[in-house]
């Protein structure tokens, strides 16, 4: 019986994770809840965008009354114009002009705060929600898909609230401020600007309602497309070696040409509402000047207030286009916040707060009772194991690849919660203390080696202070590091990133240094010495001997010469205990633990 | 970015062709309105001559504001048009790019992997082509437009007073200084938060894949703390850069602004100075110099939307550029063809350095393999075994000396040619989301479900994935991780094994595997592979005694080569690891 099979939920994965189809309502208003901190700062910035954009309405008027000043000064006798009134209105003109503009930029300072702000947050947030996050979601959801979240989602809603809303805020009080003043200044021309308006908001409307599912669509399609470039890109070497960069070209093309048709779904719906709202603007335009030019015409209107007017519904276009591509570019942003929201609602681990269970001073007897586990429900993997360590022994699990080895240590370690039984730390019941105390009496070696980009010091100390470098290259000469970190161009300080190569056995004994480090009252070893040469093995085995010494520790390891002098041998199979003892104890009996003990002296092969 | 424009296709330069012909009708419209609103004006000042009754006054204003509608409708369809074929091209020209970038880093050899960092890659190749769309479809349009706009408009006027024109041209100088120099200024940033974004991307690949490691280190806060310098950064550079990019916007209103305001005032004193004949069409001039005069200034304010997506498209084109311009250190040879040799492997005097240079990795590495040899190398840690038959699949290629496989230098192998004859098994195994058959039917395996179940039986996987429920359609996640280490190491091995190759190379590949797994499949390998060559790398001499050759590697030097009989009577290094790995009993 295998012991990881989560395929069904596997499969589920490769479709992405935003089941539910957002409304762009509800995204939205989860996008308005998230920034509830910079409530206050955001409404200064609308204030400073209405008033802003309502001085940028008054000029008009103010220009309407130049207009106004110089057909006055024209009369049948001549033209005499009051300079002394132009130059009053233009000075005033200057201030209104430069306060609008102040008071605008403020307002995008502002909102540049918000935006990156938010953004940040948003980012820090995810990163966190990861660490928060069972690691049964990460066993189905791709790297690049959780990666997406991060630079693409973002992105998005941040850009968008950096240029669009703003630009939303200004366009949409200029649009209100001129239909007032319009309404002020006449009230028939006014009604027909407003009338086209309405026009156009419904079109737009119509035009959003379709073009949001495309969207979301299209965040989806690109981290779809996301998961596969990162698992290309990663595996890189392996699809050259085996000539299968056709076949996956062929996927790949299959994934960018699906998102080729969403973003231009969605690109040119959205595209639709900039035009339309400019033809509502020249519709506007035009209805005000025949309207307008009726009247005055007709004499009920002088002709400044139609001067006025062709400004304000100009005035008035530009904010009307800026709506529209404003609401493409929320739209957007909607839809990646309903990833970012899909994501951040996503289950969590138990919250631990109220645990005041603490394990202090731990001796290391741990016992085993009754447990019971599978990684998803209908596949119990661990059936009914039970077993006693006593404190300080050495116990090493052996059995055939697949016998539950792996899925002990991650329940010891709580990556997992039990389905049934308990396991018990000095009496304690493990599931009683928080996961992060649980990791704590745990030092752990684990098959796939493990370093991040940081310094050689960084990745054995792990943040932690205490520890001086005397200690550091104790621990490291004890590994047998020495050597390497002497080599190392900075020593300690060395940076390990992609472009320092490392051999396997390097980073194998690096993560060895760095259990070592950690000195905890247990340790775990899993499958720890396998990719290192046997002389490098010999020294960890010391090292290790001296470090395991009065401590508990469990070794999952298939070279058996390292795990004869465990005080407590388990042979797993198919997820229970087969056999148990002691090395000789166990060979005495010729059970499955000899056969394959002895296996490895037949080296016939 | 000029350079990449050579990705558009030949239909796509038709649609470039099609939109700016759209756009040219669309400006001519909008340009059109205000004539018509010109003779509104003057109709409704009653001073036009041509209209002295009051009745045919009005109907003209009705015939001109129609005209005005119907040139606003055709602007619409115009723009809706020329926008269905940007955004073709937009979203058409990313898509190719993408493929371009993805197709180029398919064929770089580790080197150029590792030089730009797997993460930084990835980003290139999303958000970086996304930002080059960006530009596309929302830039192309104003591109085209405006230029044109402003052109046509400012002809229009030029006739007009120089004091106007002076002041226009006043606006359109400031406007484009600013620009430019915010431009200038937001560049650079803009390419270190590109590079932020890699690094935030390395960041958070780095939480997935050792998440393990990192929660039983309960170094979650360490992480974060990473994590948040660099959010910190990348916050900090994009805070500038929409800081510096916001000034654009309120200053082109105040231009604006500034300008209708500059054209009323001086037009107040020209008019004060005219004489009354002049001074009805020099009203009415100053009304049209205006609306054009707002036309071009609202040409330019879209082209600022544009400009503020340019500098972060222009570092993504150049960053894009750097992937696609990267020369590939390993190239395609000329080909081969048929071989006189068949399986054979020789390593003729050769050294390697890593690109980072620091001295040769291996030097002066010679020996040979005949067909169905078994070569295996064997040294301590760090000693360059991997190097070594990395060099075989050319992962690397040597710095001096020459690799032959079956009698030619790889170099002069198709990548295909060379990739088809060898069945490489990494040390760490890399597995691909899909189910088993995908994963063990890979590439040009060509297998059909047999091939694939007798490939796994043979890599002793046949248990595992016979208990799963869907046999070999069971699904196997990115990495394989929802499978144990062993079981991962078999499918790879399996993955070797359907291939029939000639030459297989497992570089340290049964590590995961216990003894009781490890000798079934050595045996069931030996059965399958009696004709082929195989190079393993190995730290145990227990598993490699009776190879045909061991080649004793130390610091990158043969330190010995021969038969383990031989070693054991003249290597030293070899004698040491022996003694210390086996008993006397299994020595003999």
């Amino acid at each position: 019986m295998s012991p990881k099979t989560r395929k069904q939920m596997v499969s589920k994965a490769r479709r992405g994770s935003t089941r539910n189809k957002q409304d762009l309502g509800a995204s939205l208003s989860y996008l308005v809840g998230y920034c509830h901190q910079y409530v206050g700062l955001i409404v200064v910035a609308f204030a400073f965008s209405a008033v802003s954009a309502l001085l940028s309405v008054a000029g008009p008027s103010l220009i309407a009354r130049l207009a106004e000043t110089i057909t006055k000064g024209v009369s049948s006798t001549g033209i005499d114009i009051s300079l002394a009134k132009v130059n009053g209105i233009g000075m005033t003109l200057i201030a209104v002009y430069v306060a609008s503009m102040a008071l605008d930029y403020l307002q995008s300072l502002i909102m540049s705060h918000v935006s990156c702000s938010v953004g940040k947050q948003m980012r820090s947030e995810i990163t966190r929600k990861i660490n928060r996050m069972p690691l049964r979601y990460f066993d189905n959801h791709s790297q690049g898909d959780t990666l997406s979240h991060v630079t693409n989602d973002v992105d998005t809603i941040s850009q968008s609230l950096n240029t669009s809303v703003g630009v939303f805020v200004s366009s949409s009080t200029i649009v209100i401020g001129c239909i007032v003043m319009m309404t002020i200044t006449e009230w028939r021309m006014s009604l027909t600007a407003i009338a086209t308006t309405l026009v156009g908001f419904i079109a737009m409307g119509r035009i959003m309602g379709v073009s949001q599912k495309y969207f979301v669509a299209r965040q989806k399609s690109l981290a779809e497309l996301n998961g596969h470039i990162d698992e290309l890109y990663a595996g890189q070497m392996i699809v050259r070696a085996y000539n299968a960069e056709e076949s996956e070209l062929r996927a790949f093309r299959d994934a960018n040409e699906r998102l080729r048709q969403r973003t231009f779904q969605a690109e040119f719906l959205s595209r639709l509402l900039m035009p339309i709202m400019t033809f509502v603007g020249n519709l506007g335009y035009v209805a005000v000047c025949i309207v307008g030019a009726a009247l005055a015409f007709g004499g009920s209107i002088d002709f400044s207030v139609v001067v006025a007017f062709i400004i304000y519904v100009r005035l008035f276009s530009i904010p009307l286009s800026s709506i529209g591509q404003g609401f493409a570019s929320i739209q957007a942003a909607a839809a990646a916040s309903a990833r970012v929201k899909a994501f951040l609602a996503e289950e969590e681990l138990e919250d631990e707060s109220n645990k005041t269970t603490r394990l202090s001073d731990v001796r290391g007897a741990v016992s085993f009772d009754h447990i019971r586990f599978g990684y998803v429900p209908e596949r119990t993997i661990i059936h009914d194991f039970s077993a006693r360590v006593e404190a300080g022994q050495k116990v090493a699990i052996v059995g055939p690849t697949g016998a539950g080895k792996t899925t002990l240590v991650n329940l010891l370690m709580r990556f997992y919660e039990l389905d049934g039984g308990t396991i018990a730390i000095d009496g304690t019941n493990l599931a009683d203390v928080t996961r992060k105390d649980a990791h704590e009496v745990f030092g752990m070696v684990l098959q796939d080696t493990w370093l991040f980009e940081g310094t050689v010091r960084e990745n054995l100390t792990y943040g932690k202070e205490s520890v001086s470098d005397d200690d550091l290259l104790d621990v490291c000469a004890r590994c047998g590091l020495a050597h390497f970190v002497d080599t190392l161009p900075r020593g300690l300080d060395t940076q390990l990133n992609d472009s320092v190569s490392i051999s396997a056995g390097q980073k194998q004994l690096l993560t060895i240094a760095r259990a070592m480090v950690a000195d905890s009252p247990m340790l775990i070893l899993d499958e720890a010495t396998s990719s290192v040469d046997t002389r490098t093995e010999e020294q960890i085995q010391r090292a290790m001997d001296e470090v395991t010494r009065g401590r508990t520790s469990f070794v999952i390891a298939h070279r058996l010469s390292t795990i004869k002098n465990a005080d407590l041998i388990i042979y797993m199979q198919d997820g229970d205990i087969r056999e148990t003892g002691t090395h000789d104890e166990l060979m005495e009996c010729a059970g499955l633990y000899a056969e394959l003990y002895n296996s490895q002296f037949s080296m016939d092969a | 970015m000029l350079r990449l424009l050579k990705y558009l296709r030949k239909r796509e330069w038709l649609y470039v062709a099609c939109a700016v012909t759209f756009i040219v009708a669309q400006v001519w419209l909008d340009l059109k309105m205000p004539e018509y609103m010109n003779s509104v004006t003057q109709i409704a000042q009653g001073r036009s001559t041509a209209h002295a009754g009051a009745a045919g006054g009005l109907s003209d204003i009705w015939v001109d504001g129609g005209f005005m509608l119907l040139c606003a409708i055709g602007s619409l369809i115009c723009s809706i048009i020329s926008s269905y074929f940007i955004v073709h091209i937009g979203v058409d020209f990313s898509t190719r790019i993408r493929e371009a970038v993805y197709t180029k880093v398919q064929g770089f050899s580790l080197g150029e992997i590792n030089r730009f960092s797997t993460a930084s890659l990835i980003t290139r190749s999303t958000n970086d082509v996304q930002q080059i769309q960006n530009l596309m479809t929302v830039g192309l349009q104003m591109m085209i437009k405006a230029p044109i706009t402003a052109v046509w408009a400012i002809a229009k006027i030029s006739a007009s007073r120089q004091e106007w024109t002076i002041a226009m041209g006043i606006a359109v100088v400031a406007l484009v200084t600013v620009v430019i120099s915010i431009v200038r200024l937001v560049t650079p940033k803009f390419k270190l938060l590109q590079s932020h974004t890699d690094h935030l991307n390395q960041l958070v690949r780095e939480n997935l894949s050792g998440i393990r490691v990192i929660r039983a280190y309960n170094a979650e806060d360490f992480q974060q703390g990473k994590f948040e310098e660099v959010n910190e950064e990348f916050t900090g550079t994009s805070l500038f850069t929409n800081r510096a990019t916001a000034f654009i916007n309120p200053f082109m209103s105040l231009v604006m602004n500034g300008m209708s305001l500059a054209i009323y005032w001086t037009g107040a004193y020209v008019i004060n100075t005219a004489s009354l004949e002049e001074y009805a069409s020099l009203f009415g001039n100053m009304v049209v110099f205006m609306s054009y005069g707002l036309q071009i200034i609202t040409a330019f304010i879209l082209l600022s939307a544009l400009f503020m997506n340019v500098p972060r498209s222009l570092v993504s084109a150049q960053r894009i550029n750097e992937v696609l311009d990267a020369q590939v250190s390993v190239e395609d040879g000329p080909g081969v063809g048929k071989t006189d040799e068949v399986g054979t492997v020789v390593f003729d005097h050769v050294c390697f350095s890593y690109p980072d240079g620091r001295g040769n990795a291996i030097s002066d590495v010679s020996f040979a393999a005949r067909k169905g040899d078994t070569v295996a190398f064997i040294g301590a840690t760090g000693s360059g075994k991997t190097t070594v038959v990395n060099l075989v699949p050319r992962f690397y290629d040597v710095t001096a000396g020459r690799v032959l496989v079956d009698g030619h230098d790889v170099r002069e192998y198709r990548k295909s040619e060379l990739a088809k004859r060898i069945g490489y098994v990494s040390q760490r195994s890399v597995l691909f989301s899909g189910d088993i058959r995908s994963n063990v039917d890979f590439g040009d395996n060509e297998s059909d479900d047999a091939t694939v179940k007798r490939a796994i039986a043979i890599a002793q996987g046949s248990d595992f994935v016979d208990a799963q429920e869907k046999g070999i359609e069971a699904a196997v996640a990115q990495m394989g991780t929802n499978l144990s280490g062993g079981q991962r190491q078999r499918l790879s091995i399996a993955r070797a094994v359907a291939r029939h190759p000639e030459i297989y190379i497992f570089d340290d590949s049964f590590s995961a595997l216990d003894y009781k797994t490890d000798r079934a499949l050595r045996q069931a390998l030996k059965d399958e592979m009696a004709d082929a060559t195989c190079l393993i790398v190995a730290h145990r001499i227990g598993t490699i005694m009776n190879a045909d050759l061991i080649v004793v590697l130390e610091d990158g030097r043969v330190a010995g080569q021969g038969t383990h009989e031989e070693l054991m009577a003249s290597c030293e290094a070899y004698q040491e690891l022996a003694y210390s790995q086996l008993s006397e009993e299994e020595l003999r």
